[in-house]
């Protein structure tokens, strides 16, 4: 207590010069990227270099101007981070749209699609900014998210909307793009969740039962959340999306924990995680393939379906060893789907361990500003969303990452920012607007409380309105 | 192209991709340490709100203590000396109600400047002033009636 009234001195400074100063950096490696690619693939600095650079920095000041605007206080980090990530993943596609080129594919026009769709990332960022001016506004919809989330996970099976594309039916057709719907989902689950815990985690916490070590809720209490969460599981398991059920059932342990400060439910989570894991294994065939091609790739590399992507990725990464082979040097096109699940692969093909590192480390630092906005929230709601974000973003990182390099058995999920995917981008712009504005509540001064008060009798309390 | 301007190239560029990751963990490591504004400093923006209430606040006195003045725990009391004063149903509460509607962690109330403020801490059915649920620190002066669950505390001198 005594160290909270300490924090109440401490004051955050606004930092948006040091913003500013970051994104520039950003732009350099954006842009540097796209003229690395040019030179390398080329040798000449591509034609459209003025104009690429500055339509990204238009982009990035846009959101900066606004962030300057809306959310003074908010972390300095956040948004150059994910420009950087943008801007590298961009130039990492467009080299792959020229290797495709090369390889007379039909398909090589995937930078400019994530270029407009970083465009549409970039708008509902700004408006969700300015839209949403007190986070806490959204526990107002947390059953509207929760029925939202399950009706858009829905949408890909309905004839007519649904798409499957590579064996997964987890899109809708939107005209002459696809959407993944999944992505949005996502977002709306974790509003959900943070909404429904923060108003019930003292009844899940202390009401209840003690079976042994874990005090197991009321059902009441745990019900509608649990219902909503196994819907939403259910039906990815169904779509055979199994990135996503993996994202899902880790976003919920995580955020019911931190609620609920139980360590219990991680150990709950990790025995059904296994339970899952093992049943699903017996059943789907498609688990057992992903598990034996983890554990013996090179024996499965002829076969369809076959461990060739992920063999031809792991090359790719030995090739390019500590400094990589230098953008146009390698041949990052012998792996299906580079562009996407993949692109981890590809950086670390022509850029290396060194640019590879560079990558997790700047996703460690999104998380880290995320859990640090989480830990200097003044309210619950803003915590816990903050928190959900933040795993969010680490599970996935490490699902695919680790899925790449062959860490864990590969599922199929988007690198965030990295990977060419609009649904993915829009999302993670849309997240990171909300992690700038729970960090800029966080960390803007104490309010000023000294209402005026007229007459006690009358009780004229006001509300003072923070900010 | 030669061998060795490609190979500069990929070395400047993996340079700026860690220029980039270095300056941006040393904003982080700045930020870290925010900066602490001097009490004057604080004290500019509040003038204006302030001038009005100081001069009442001294003719009637600062508040010394929190009572219950409604509810199961009725009389009982809390010096404003420790604070910030944690009200709920758990065990680490300086005010501890017996009272169903109210959370292990409820409010808090504690003090910026002269000003006291009480503070919803995510309380499951809320912290009122007046019919007004509050949802953001709410400066209290003597008298101001605080409801939570079914039970009202107050400050009093």
């Amino acid at each position: 207590m005594a160290q909270q009234g300490a924090l109440m001195e401490f004051v955050h400074r606004r930092r948006r010069g040091a913003e500013l100063f970051l994104l520039v950096l950003a732009l350099a490696v954006g842009v540097g990227a796209y003229a690395a690619v040019g030179l390398g693939v080329d040798g000449q600095v591509p034609v459209n270099l003025v104009g690429y650079g500055s339509w990204l920095a238009a982009l990035t000041v846009a959101a900066h101007v606004v962030v300057r605007f809306v959310a003074p206080y908010a972390d300095p980090v956040l948004l150059p981070v994910i420009a950087a990530l943008n801007g590298l993943g961009l130039a990492v596609i467009y080299r792959l749209d020229l290797a495709y080129e090369a390889a007379g594919r039909s398909n090589h026009d995937f930078a400019p699609k994530q270029m407009t769709w970083m465009t549409v990332g970039v708008v509902l960022f700004v408006v969700t900014l300015l839209v949403l001016r007190d986070h806490r506004v959204l526990t107002r919809f947390t059953y509207t998210c929760g029925l939202a989330a399950i009706a858009l996970l829905l949408l890909p099976l309905v004839p007519g909307v649904g798409k499957t594309i590579n064996g997964a039916r987890i899109w809708i057709g939107v005209g002459p793009f696809s959407f993944q719907p999944g992505e949005v989902a996502k977002v709306l689950l974790v509003i959900a969740f943070a909404g429904y815990l923060v108003l019930h985690r003292d009844a899940l916490a202390l009401a209840g039962r003690r079976v042994l070590f874990i005090d197991l809720p009321r059902g009441r209490d745990l019900g509608p959340i649990l219902a909503m969460w196994a819907i939403s599981l259910g039906i990815l398991v169904f779509q055979r999306d199994l990135g996503s059920s993996l994202l899902f059932f880790g976003l919920f342990l995580v955020m019911l924990y931190v609620a609920t400060e139980r360590p219990g439910w991680l150990v709950v989570g990790t025995l059904m995680f296994f339970g899952g894991a093992a049943v699903a294994y017996t059943i789907f065939g498609h688990v057992q393939n992903r598990v034996n091609i983890w554990l013996d790739p090179m024996d499965y590399y002829d076969q369809t379906p076959g461990s060739g992507q992920i063999v031809e990725s792991l090359f790719g990464m030995a090739w390019g060893g500590l400094i990589g082979r230098g953008f146009g040097e390698g041949d990052p096109s012998r792996v299906p789907f580079a562009e996407s699940d993949f692109i981890i692969g590809a950086i670390g093909e022509e850029l290396g361990l060194t640019a590879v590192i560079a990558v997790i480390l700047l996703y460690g630092l999104i998380v880290e500003r995320a859990l640090r906005a989480a830990l200097i929230s003044r309210d619950g709601f803003g915590k816990l969303l903050a928190t959900g974000l933040a795993a969010t973003f680490a599970l996935q990182v490490f699902v695919v990452i680790g899925g790449v390099t062959k860490l864990i058995p590969l599922t199929g999920l988007t690198t965030p920012f990295l990977s060419a995917g609009g649904s993915s981008l829009v999302a993670n712009w849309v997240i990171v607007a909300l992690l700038l504005r729970i960090s800029d509540q966080a960390r803007r001064p104490v309010p000023d409380l000294s209402a005026p008060e007229d007459d006690v009798d009358e009780q004229a309390t006001q509300v003072v309105r923070i900010g | 192209m030669s061998e060795l301007t490609l190979f500069l190239i990929r070395i400047a560029y993996l340079a700026i991709l860690w220029i980039f990751v270095l300056s941006a963990i040393s904003v982080i490591r700045s930020d870290m340490f925010g900066a602490r504004v001097p009490e004057t400093a604080r004290g500019r923006g509040r003038e204006r709100g302030q001038r009005q209430p100081k001069a009442p606040a001294k003719r009637r006195g600062s508040p010394t203590h929190v009572l219950v003045v409604e509810g199961g725990n009725a009389g009982q009391r809390a010096d404003l000396s420790g604070a910030p004063i944690l009200i709920g149903r758990g065990p680490d509460a300086a005010i501890r109600l017996d009272d169903d509607y109210v959370s292990t962690r409820h409010a808090r109330i504690a003090a910026s400047g002269d000003q006291w403020f009480v503070e919803d801490l995510g309380s499951t059915n809320g912290t009122y002033i007046g019919s007004v649920r509050i949802t953001q620190p709410t400066t209290l002066t003597l008298g101001t009636q605080v409801r939570i669950g079914k039970t009202i505390l107050e400050l009093r001198k």
